[in-house]
Parts: C-alpha cells; structure tokens; sequence
C-alpha cells in the first residue's frame, strides 16, 4: 500500500494540475461568487495534494508542514471571505459578480 | 496492475469527476456536496501518500469546518437553481479554451523538468509523531504566528458580519 514504490511522481503531478485547472475554470466561468470561492479552495487543494507528494517522494517532511499552515491559512480565508460575501448580500441582495461592478474599469 | 495503482485510478477519476460536477452543477448545494466528494478522494490519496496526520486534518478543516460554512451560507442566503445567474456560452467557451490552455502550458512546463525520487525515503515523515516534532521545532514561530491569524480572521468575521456596522 506504498504509493511511492508503484506510481510515478509524473502521475501527481498531472492529477494536481488537472484538478488545478478545473478550478481556474470554475472561477473563469462562473458568476456565483460562493461557487468561485468553492473553485479557490479546489485550486488550493492540488496544489496541496502536490505539495504532499513532492515531500513523500524527496523524504521530506517540511512539505507536510507547509500543507499544515497553508490548511490553517485557509480556513481564515474562508471565515473572513464569507463574511464579506454575507455582508455583500446583505447590502446589493446578490451574488453575482457581475452585478458588483463598482470596482470595474 | 497493483492494487496500488487500482486505487490511485480510482481516487484520481473520482476526484476530477465531482471537481468538474462543481464547476458544472446548476444548483449551488450540488457544488458543495460533490466538494466533499472531492475533498475525501485527495484525503485518500493522501493516505496513499502516507500522510495520515495531514489526510485526518484534511477530513477534519475541510469536509468538518469549511463545508460546513458554505452549506450554511448558501442556505442562509437562499441560493437555488433559479436565482442562479449564468455567464454567456461565448464566455463560458472562451473560459474554458483558456483553462486547456493553461492546462497545456503547465503540462509542457512540468515535462521538461528532470524529477529526483529517493525510493528509500523513511515511510514514518507522515506520521504524527515526525510531523509533530518539526512543527514545533524548526517551526515553532509561523505555528505561534498562525494563532494571531486565526485571532485576526475572528475579529475580522465577527465585526463583518455584524448587522449595523456604524
């Protein structure tokens, strides 16, 4: 049950991209501000599944800590995020991102 | 083919089905539940990795806190699929051109890179007791750090999302 002795480090890294790629697609084409949210966090974590596989493979654990605070970091983000996103909802009832076009050149 | 590979395959394909069912799903709370989906598929593959200590955390910040927080909004804020605003099918096409794109480019990159893998790496990195002691050796100081954050994201939602702000 060793994934290092059967599966090439290559196959990861596909999979970290492709799924990193799908978020960045998510947060292209939807105008759902929660559901871009969902895609960030789906982009943050390929990039942890990779993280994690580097540190197996290079016999490193300082990658598994990373993957550690960068959890942490997250789950700040999403507190913080969605309550901006409440306080959003609250004062324009929507949203949608291309409705919240104050900041738009 | 080793039992290994098997479930690797079957991890990987289930992971990039449900991320593309929440990109794709008309109804928000679909988008959620298939995120779990894809978060207890990458805490498998962390265990494949393993990586016990962080697939535990995983199941419990992601699929135990952060879902729990997005459920809670979309329910509160009353989102389904007829509120649900679409983009135009050209942007969509063009979105996702540009994410095969960036697929591509980051593929191509990765290729020409040379990969060193030590086979004899010690199997024990992922375990609690290896993770614990580098955190709080090497990286005592982010880890007091990470507290302030979390003090400062606290304070940040609670004063947000207070109903009148003056």
């Amino acid at each position: 049950m060793e994934a290092i002795n059967s599966i090439p480090l290559n196959y990861y890294i596909i999979l970290s991209t492709a799924l990193f790629c799908i978020g960045a697609l998510g947060v292209m084409m939807r105008r759902n501000a929660i559901i871009m949210f969902m895609c960030i966090e789906l982009m943050l974590n390929a990039v942890n599944l990779l993280m994690v596989a580097f540190s197996r493979y290079l016999g490193d654990s300082n990658g598994q800590v990373f993957v550690f605070f960068i959890m942490a970091v997250a789950a700040a983000e999403v507190a913080v995020g969605l309550a901006i996103l409440i306080m959003i909802y609250r004062n324009a009832n929507t949203s949608d991102t291309e409705v919240l076009n104050e900041l738009k050149w | 083919m080793s039992i290994t590979l098997i479930i690797f395959w079957f991890l990987s394909f289930l992971a990039l089905l449900s991320a593309a069912i929440v990109v794709f799903a008309k109804n928000p709370v679909y988008s959620v539940l298939f995120l779990i989906v894809t978060f207890f598929a990458i805490a498998g593959h962390y265990l494949l990795l393993s990586a016990q200590f962080l697939a535990a955390v995983h199941i419990i910040v992601y699929a135990g806190a952060i879902m729990v927080l997005f459920l809670y909004v979309i329910m509160m804020l009353n989102l389904n699929k007829e509120t649900e605003p679409h983009k135009k099918p050209l942007i969509k096409f063009i979105a996702v051109i540009a994410a095969g794109l960036l697929m591509l480019t980051l593929v191509a990159a990765f290729k020409g890179t040379e990969i060193t893998v030590v086979t004899a790496a010690d199997p024990s990195i992922g375990s609690v007791e290896t993770l614990g002691k580098v955190l709080f050796k090497e990286f005592l100081l982010p880890f007091e750090v990470s507290s302030i954050l979390f003090l400062a994201a606290m304070v940040g939602a609670v004063y947000l999302s207070k109903k009148d702000l003056n």
